[in-house]
């Protein structure tokens, strides 16, 4: 049932234009693979640990490949001529390139690989554990109860994952379904994902494995305790992206924020690097079933949030079509896009109300993420409680899917257990309140509400139909999105970006192709 | 000469009534016990009859409590003292005339939200065009060329960029800060501008919600600028010290 009367031609335009947008850069991506792609699935073949200056072993042997042979080939080219000659599995074979008993450039010159067969069963045990966490999460999905207002997501972000995980708990007892660990700032510009677990991060905890497992088990508890399966997010963005999803997918988180522009835009990193490594883990999360975040909501705290809007609509579009090429079920994609118009504009619910409910028409079947006010937060936390109230509503009656509650103390510091509980609170009082309201009530034909969605539906429509012409690329060295500009050539992690040569293989990659596609009858 | 005293103490519905509200979590569980842990705790804090109007669960070992009482505590007003910044805030147009007719190029100020921070909404509030709660930014102020690097800037960097756009002002932007970082980062960045001979090179100036003029001194800056300070603010401090000390003026 339609409530803003949108125009469906419009619609369908939007998402052929974002098609070619995709399209014409997933020919790009398809030439390219880059090194934390190659690291990935060096993680995917069971390779793990550091050596004794703490370098992760998959880093030890992309960049001894990188260096003294040509990665372009693949590390599946040099694992798989190793395991041939030497009878090891991959592990052994990394432990001995990082005891500098064992140089892969002899095999820099070989033809195409004809062992990758050797590589299967490594590869096929790490898959296999993927799906029984993906069997295990379905499990507790069907087990408990399934509400149908929004699902309360919230933050924990002390830089200690042991007091993380006490954060965590308090947060599940007080009702929050999703808990996020908020990365240690400087992490996405690493190009290695530390290892072990973590007491020190600033603003946030290092995402590691062991942080992840550590975390996961905590809340597996308290799902246990509260009968509700409580998910768990990180971030697969910045310069690690795939290796991030591949070990959320191994530790069973649910949800990763995973944007194809935010990186590029907000952490300057190359747009070919970011682009090339998005899709990689897109068709990882994919596989493992994990809903991605996008992270449209972020254009809005630097462009203003009502000139704006129709560039975030317009890259929910395109994040949709990347995430379609990665053979993601609608169910998985997670668009987000936020409360952040000024509170002192008249009218200024109703505009939000308008952008909410119009993503919730265009993009039916996706578990939109709803981000809080952050911009137009002070210091006024009681003010600050009355922003994230309205926010709430919005959320409830739009029935948006993935609720990250605001915190009254946002601007101030990141939040203490209680500014938590009382977002808590907050919510689940304006949840129970208006549970049916949006039910209830219908908009006003050619009134501010339908007005305002059509306009922005409007605007994003000639916005993607400009960037088609112009190609992505372009558009982002135009600064359209956030009025930050981008240089194809520019930006950091662009030397980790290889042309695959005519012998390389991934067949990882191949494989959870294969299966996607017989899944969802491609 | 002697000011009269004034003692004041906070304010409810009487004059000098001492009533105030806390709220705070105290890792124990919620019982009865965890109240008058809370009361006392309140007690401690100089507040006389605290009532634990609210608590609440957050977790087994997590309680919650929203406490109001009456402070025996007084301050004399006279011994307050503010730092404030004293050059006279003038209007975007003012500022701009005031370029137009004291200097003779256009002045160079690069901003960013440096260390860890990732929140640019203060940075970008001062600097962007369209500036905040209907304050131009510095970018569209005629006579200032505005730079704004963004987030998590390095304090190497910032200092780097700062010399290659050959900068007048430097603005340092701590949002959201956690265990006081921004702290310790400040402090690091002047460390770094002494340690290289640069510090007399510019004008610094640093803002975010806990920034305060009599901070940003203590720190080594020229100025601080707290909540509700506006591009205008920044630029009219900006443009007089850099008159007084004959910066590219005419």
């Amino acid at each position: 049932m339609s409530k803003l009367n949108l125009n469906k031609n419009i619609i369908q335009e939007c998402r052929m234009d974002a098609r070619v947008i995709a399209t014409d850069i997933q020919s790009f991506i398809d030439l390219y693979t880059t090194v934390s792609v190659e690291r990935s699935v060096l993680r995917l073949l069971g390779v793990d640990g550091v050596n004794d200056f703490n370098v992760p072993m998959v880093n030890v042997v992309v960049d001894h490949i990188q260096s003294k042979g040509n990665l372009a080939k693949g590390v599946s080219h040099y694992m798989s001529y190793a395991m041939y000659d030497l009878m090891k599995t991959p592990q052994e074979i990394a432990e001995l390139v990082s005891k500098k008993k064992l140089d892969l450039s002899v095999y820099k010159d070989k033809e195409r690989s004809p062992y990758l067969e050797l590589l299967t069963p490594h590869f096929e045990k790490v898959l296999c554990r993927i799906e029984e966490m993906t069997k295990t999460r379905n499990d507790w999905l069907k087990k408990v109860e399934h509400k149908s207002t929004p699902s309360k997501y919230v933050i924990v972000a002390t830089g200690n994952i042991y007091e993380d995980i006490k954060q965590a708990v308090s947060a599940a007892k007080k009702g929050a379904d999703i808990i996020a660990v908020i990365r240690s700032t400087g992490q996405s510009l690493l190009d290695f994902v530390p290892f072990g677990a973590t007491t020190e991060g600033f603003g946030g905890t290092f995402a590691t494995q062991e942080n992840f497992r550590l975390m996961r088990k905590a809340l597996d508890e308290v799902s246990l305790e509260e009968n509700r399966y409580i998910k768990l997010v990180n971030y697969a963005s910045g310069l690690c992206m795939p290796e991030i999803v591949a070990m959320g997918a191994i530790e069973r988180l649910d949800m990763m924020l995973n944007d194809s522009l935010y990186g590029i835009i907000f952490r300057d990193i190359n747009m070919k690097r970011t682009l090339i490594d998005q899709y990689f883990s897109r068709v990882l999360s994919s596989y493992a079933e994990i809903i991605i975040n996008t992270g449209e909501d972020n254009y809005l705290t630097t462009s203003d949030a009502f000139d704006h809007a129709h560039t975030v609509l317009a890259s929910q579009f395109i994040n949709e079509q990347f995430a379609k090429k990665a053979l993601m079920d609608e169910s998985l994609m997670g668009l987000g896009h936020a409360y952040e118009i000024d509170p002192n504009m008249e009218n200024s619910f109703l505009y939000e109300l308008a952008q909410a409910e119009m993503a919730r028409e265009i993009f039916p079947n996706h578990p939109l993420k709803y981000m809080p006010p952050t911009k137009h937060m002070t210091g006024d936390i009681f003010k600050g409680t009355v922003q994230n109230a309205l926010f709430n509503i919005a959320a409830v009656t739009s029935k948006q899917s993935i609720h990250l509650l605001g915190m009254m103390t946002e601007a101030i510091h990141t939040p203490f257990i209680s500014d938590r509980a009382l977002a808590l609170d907050n919510a689940a009082y304006i949840e129970k309140a208006f549970k049916n309201f949006g039910d209830e009530i219908s908009y006003k034909p050619d009134g501010i509400i339908m007005y305002r969605a059509h306009q922005v539906l409007t605007h994003a429509h000639a916005l993607l139909s400009e960037i088609k012409q112009e190609g992505l690329f372009k558009t982002l060295e135009k600064g359209t999105f956030a009025g930050i500009s981008r240089h194809e050539n520019s930006g950091k992690g662009l030397s980790g970006v290889y042309l695959k040569d005519s012998s390389y293989q991934n067949p990882i990659m191949q494989h959870m192709i294969m299966r996607l596609k017989v899944k969802n009858h491609v | 000469m002697s000011k009269e005293i004034k003692m004041i103490r906070p304010y409810g519905d009487t004059l000098n009534d001492g009533k105030i509200q806390l709220s705070f979590t105290l890792p124990i569980p919620c019982n009865a016990l965890g109240e008058e842990a809370a009361k006392k705790f309140a007690s401690k804090m100089g507040i006389h009859d605290p009532a634990v109007v609210h608590s609440s669960s957050l977790s087994n070992d997590f309680s919650y409590y929203v406490v109001y009482g009456t402070s025996s505590q007084q301050i004399d007003i006279n011994d307050v003292t503010v730092v404030e910044v004293e050059s006279k805030a003038m209007h975007k147009e003012e500022v701009e005339a005031f370029i137009e007719e004291n200097f003779k190029e256009p002045i160079v100020i690069i901003g960013a939200s440096t260390g860890t921070d990732a929140h640019t909404v203060g940075i970008d509030a001062i600097m962007n065009m369209k500036g905040y709660a209907g304050h131009y930014g510095l970018e569209r102020y005629k006579g200032i060329k505005a730079i704004n690097l963004g987030g998590q800037i390095e304090n190497e960097v910032l200092l780097e960029k700062a010399l290659e756009y050959k900068a007048d002002v430097i603005l340092i932007s701590q949002t959201v800060t956690q265990k006081d970082i921004h702290i310790q980062n400040l402090t690091s960045f002047i460390e770094l501008l002494e340690a290289e001979h640069q510090r007399d090179k510019f004008i610094v100036i640093i803002g975010g919600a806990r920034i305060n003029h009599g901070l940003a001194k203590e720190l080594g800056y020229d100025a601080g600028f707290g909540p509700k300070k506006y591009a205008f603010d920044v630029a009219s401090f900006a443009v007089t010290l850099m008159k007084q000390k004959n910066i590219k003026t005419k």
